[in-house]
Order: structure tokens, then sequence, then C-alpha cells
């Protein structure tokens, strides 16, 4: 680890449903500003890892830090609030809705949730609906300008990849220090996937100190952008390192392939 | 939850000046049906408002009047008003006929209530009947025992049945879907055998409820103009249209706000919007009150209009009457509840042929258009925060 230290840590964080152990005593951290890959074959409790953290799952042993502080059995809620944000493996936005509320959910920390400001002052509720707008309409056209123009169309009338962005803009628009990103390519053609990938890319040029963990399975999207990744297989971390050290290593084959 | 489109939303073209003659249209088509005493000509007025409504949805005209009403909504809203002020006006001395009007306002506002708690935060409620009836029973207690100011009674009425409701909240927080649904069927029954066998509030015999006095004005007589003498329950009509004016314009303002964003969102996806940070309790809680409430202010007024309530007018039938009237209008579309409320009320009180056979018919409709029209009569379209706003 270099730097000042791990923004997220996971200490020997271990997940059971019953006889099932998803994730087993599990070591892992990711430096502030890195990008880190997560990878392993289905089932391996990628998606488990990513729901304890962000307190879908309640973790049955071990400890999550987040920035310094314990955060282990805190609720999805609370672990917004502290900064963490997250994609789906499988697309869940709210499809009748349109792209703009979908966004807006996602910016729920930066709105005002009182009664008597939705319901009576509407003045300031304007404002503060024209200036989430003009944010939402930034973040869009830094994936895709067309986009912008359609804010308020449903989610159901646009096609796979830019669902995927807006639920990575859902994510982003609350300037989280760390974006949870589960298999963002899944359901989309090569260049679908490429393209996104160079736009997380950019993105997180423009987000300054934005932290990654990205579950992919996609190998050459891992090669390209992460720095580190951590191969799991049956809920335990099984290798860490560079794309090429844990493509190199023998148990990773194994997990993937099969023994000879 | 079936995914609500309205696929030309919001492609539609408004077309100018549509709404303005669309709500002329209709308010003809009222005062005609309110008018005919025929069954013979009522029926064939019901055939030829289904075909021209058809072949408008058919076309792509209804959807374009809405598009453009949509623009508009608050000439949308004054229009209406007006609408009803003409019908009060036409029928001024017709008990008959205003007793429906007020009826039917008094079911709008209630079923506003459904809307919110199903429509928008997805807590489905049979027993919207209750809760109106909770408002019913307050304002027959306290108008005959006490001297509390009216207005008052009614805000009670809406206060009894929040809390009342309360006792529900969490049977509702615990369940999901069907089974918060099962609870509220549960309360419904509960109500009405509560109310038959308690011997206070009257037992199966019910309850007598004083008429509305409104700062010394008793709704009791008619007001009268010249030498015109108007019915006494032309009063209850104006009142039920302000109460559910301003109903109206509280859900339209919840709906176009974060917080309606909130409910539909917890509705949609719970998990994926307490991942964001929203509490799906809070605004399960905030709808199921709220709804309750304009139930209970809905009944309160309801009851002394009647003058005369008992458990029979606040059954689990009634519940379910509420609930075709939201699914029928339009899943969280005030605006629908308007329409299906009309039509449910009025409809069997005209066509008396049909009044044995109403829960039969109205169930059968409800399956049609689940079945091929999913999205209700006036199917809701996206939210817009600010109506008329558009994009800089």
């Amino acid at each position: 680890m270099t730097g000042p230290g791990p923004l997220l840590r996971a200490r020997a964080l271990s997940c059971r449903f019953g006889g099932l152990v998803a994730l087993d005593k599990l070591d892992l951290g990711v430096a502030s500003g890195g990008i880190l890959g997560l990878i392993g074959p289905n089932g391996s409790g990628k998606t488990t890892f990513f729901n304890v953290v962000t307190g879908i799952y309640p973790a049955s042993e071990g400890r999550v830090d987040f920035a310094g502080r314990d955060v282990t059995g805190f609720a999805p809620q609370k672990i917004y609030r502290a900064g963490i944000a997250r994609t789906f493996q499988r697309s869940r936005l709210c499809l009748p809705l349109s792209i703009f509320d979908n966004i807006m959910v996602g910016n729920h920390g930066r709105l005002n949730h009182g009664l008597v400001f939705n319901l009576v002052r509407r003045r300031a509720f304007r404002r503060q609906f024209e200036q989430s707008f003009e944010e939402a309409r930034e973040l869009v056209v830094l994936f895709d300008p067309p986009l912008a123009d359609r804010l308020f169309e449903p989610v159901a009338s646009i096609p796979m990849i830019d669902r995927r962005r807006i639920e990575i803009c859902r994510a982003l628009i609350s300037r989280p220090k760390l974006l949870l990103l589960d298999e963002p390519s899944a359901g989309m053609t090569q260049e679908e996937t490429r393209a996104l990938m160079d736009d997380i890319l950019a993105v997180r040029a423009r987000l300054e100190g934005l932290t990654i963990i990205i579950i992919e399975h996609e190998m050459n999207v891992i090669e390209e952008i992460t720095e580190r990744c951590v191969v799991l297989n049956y809920g335990r971390k099984i290798a860490e390192g560079s794309y090429r050290e844990v493509a190199a290593d023998r148990q990773v084959q194994e997990a993937y392939l099969g023994l000879e | 939850m079936p995914a609500m489109l309205n696929r030309s939303e919001p492609r539609a073209r408004p077309l100018p000046l549509a709404g303005l003659a669309a709500l002329v249209a209709v308010t003809a088509y009222a005062i005609a049906f309110l008018w005919i005493e025929s069954e013979l000509a009522i029926l064939v007025l019901v055939l030829g408002g289904a075909a021209v409504v058809l072949g408008a949805g058919r076309t792509g005209w209804l959807d374009r009047v809405g598009a453009e009403l949509g623009r508009h909504s608050a000439l949308l809203n004054a229009g209406a008003i007006v609408a009803v002020l003409i019908v009060a006006a036409v029928f001024y001395r017709d008990h008959f006929t205003l007793l429906m009007v007020a009826t039917v306002l008094l079911y709008i506002l209630a079923c506003l209530g459904l809307n919110v708690q199903f429509g928008y935060a997805g807590v489905l409620n049979f027993s919207g009947a209750a809760f109106f009836g909770i408002g019913a029973y307050t304002s027959a207690v306290l108008t005959m025992n006490t001297g509390v100011p009216h207005l008052l009674v009614l805000l009670t009425g809406g206060l009894m049945a929040a809390l009342i409701g309360s006792i529900l909240i969490y049977p509702v927080l615990r369940t999901r879907g069907h089974y918060a649904a099962v609870v509220t069927i549960a309360f419904a029954l509960l109500f009405k055998t509560f109310l038959e066998v308690n011997a206070v509030l009257g037992g199966p015999q019910g309850l007598n409820v004083a008429n509305m006095t409104l700062l010394g004005f008793d709704f009791g007589q008619g007001i009268e103009v010249g030498p015109l003498e108007a019915s006494f329950l032309l009063n209850y009509v104006l009142l039920a249209l302000a109460l559910t004016a301003l109903g109206m314009l509280l859900v339209q303002r919840l709906e176009r706000s974060w917080i309606g964003l909130d409910m539909d969102a917890i509705r949609l996806d719970e998990i994926a919007s307490a991942c964001f940070g929203t509490e799906p309790a809070r605004w399960k809680i905030t709808a199921f009150t709220l709804g309750n409430a304009l139930a209970g202010v809905a009944g309160a007024l309801y009851g002394m209009m009647l003058a005369f309530i008992t458990p029979t007018n606040f059954t689990f039938a009634d519940g379910l009457v509420m609930v075709s009237i939201v699914l029928l209008g339009g899943i969280g579309n005030p605006w629908g509840v308007v329409v299906a409320a009309a039509i449910v009320i009025v409809l069997p009180e005209k066509l008396q042929v049909i009044q044995e056979y109403r829960f039969l018919l109205f169930a059968a409709l409800v399956i049609l258009i689940l079945l091929f029209r999913p999205g209700g009569l006036l199917p809701r379209g996206r939210r817009r925060y600010l109506p008329g706003w558009s994009p800089p």
C-alpha cells in the first residue's frame, strides 16, 4: 500500500448465509485515488463484497473501515452519506422515471427533503431544481452530449449503454469518494464496453481523487484501467497484484480454467 | 410493479387551445349526463362518450390534448373548478344531482389520498373507506356532543384518521407488497365489526351528525339570491369543491417535488434507492399518514352532509370501490382519480339497471383496464417539477 493509507479497508471480512460461506476472511484495501479490479469466477463473492460494504448484507465477522472510521454494519443510507456510491450488476434504474429523476435519486444527500421546503417554499425549490438540473446536465455531457438534451425522457426509452451511463451518473452526482462499479460491461458489445471505459477514465480525470473498485469479467478492461487487482474464489482472496502478475498466477489460472 | 409507460409521452405535440376545448366539451357532457333522465338516452351517451374517447385515443389526439393540458397545469386546475361551479349553478335546486356531485368531490379527495399511498409510495390500502368512516364518525361525535368549530371538526377528522392509521404503520412497514395489502383488508373488516358492536358509536343503527356551520352560517339552509333559492346541498358542493381543490394542489405539489421522487424511487426499487440515502420507512409513513388524513377530512364532511351515518356506509366493499377508482383512473395521476370517481359514482345512479350489478361491472372494468391499458384511463405522464418550465 502506498500513499496516505487506504481509503477503504476490509479486514477478515466474512459473510455467511446459513452454511454457505460467501466471503471468507477477506482482507482488501484500496488506496485513495486508485482503481482496484475485483475479479474471479461467478459466485466467488465479488458482488457479495459490494453488498456487505454498502450495508445490504450484514457482515458475519470482520470489519470495514472507510476514510479512517469503522463503517461495519452501517445501513445503506449511512454508507451513502459517508461517501460510497455504487452501480448494480443488473441495471437497477427506475425505468418509468425520467433520466433526470434517476440521477436525482443519487443526488439525495444534497437535496432538501423537508415537507415545508417541497410543498410551500416553491421558489426556493425552483432554485434548487434549476441548480440540480445544471449539475445533472454537466455530468451527462461528459458521457454523452446528445443524451443531455433528453434528460426528461423515461429511462425505459434509451438503449442499454446509455442506461449504464445514467447509472454511473446517478452514482457520481453526489461526488462520492469511492465508486463501486459492479460489472459495468454486462450485456454490452465490445465497442460499447470500450466507449464506456473511455468515459469512466475521462470522468475520473475530471473528478479529482475519485477512487474506484470495479468488478469485471472483461479481462482487457481490467488490464487497461486497473492498477491493481484482487482475485476471489469461493469467497477467499487467492491472488493480488497488477493484472500481469495475477494473470500469470497458477492458482488464478486453475480457478478460471479448472485443473488439468 | 409493472412499468407504467405512456408510449407517446413526451413526444405528443401539444395542441394549442385543445385543452380549453376539451374542458368545455367535458363540462357540457357532464351537464347533459346529469340532466337526462331516460336510461336509454344515458346508455347512448355512455356509448357515444366511450367511442369518442377510444377514437381520440387511437388517433393520438387524446395524448396531444393531454400534453397541452400538462403544460398549462394552472389553467387546467382553474378550468376544472369553473366547470364544477357551472354544473353546480345549473343544478342549483336539484338535491339528487347536487348530492351526487358532492359525493364525487369527496370521493375524489379520499382517493387522492389513496393515490399518494399506492400511486406514489406503493402502499396498497384497501381500508380507504374505513379512514373515510373514521372522519365521519369523528364529526358525528364532535358535532353532536361538543361545541368544537366545524372547520376544526373537519381537521380533527383527518387527524383522527391519520392517528388511528398509525396503528397500521408497523405491520405495513414490516410486510411488503401484497402482504401489506392484506393487513389493510383485515383492518377494513375489523373497523366495520368494531362499529357494529360498539354501543357508544351507535352500533348497527349508526349516529346522527349535525349540519356543517361555517362562520355562523348553517349549511342546513339554502343560499337565497333574490327570488332564487338554492338547495342546502349546494353549500356542501361548494365546500367539498374547496377542500378537494386544496387536496389536489397538495398532491400535485407533492408529486412535483423531491418528495414525490423519493416516493416513486422506493416504490420502484427500495434497495437501490436505500443505497442512495432514501429512507423507505420515512416516505411510506408520510404517504400513509397523509393519505389517511385526506380520506378522514373527506369523510368528516361526508358525514355532515348525510346527517346520519351507519357502519354500512364504510364497508370493505366501499374501500374496494376506492381502490378501483385509483386503478381505473390511472395509478399515480390525480386527474385520473377525478375522471374515474365521476364515472364510478355517477354511472350506477343514472343507470339504475346496473345498480345491482355495479360491483360485478366495476370488477370487470378494472380487469379489462389492467389487461389492455395498465396505465389506466389517463396514464400518468412524466413528472413536471415546474409546469411550463423548459430547459434553458
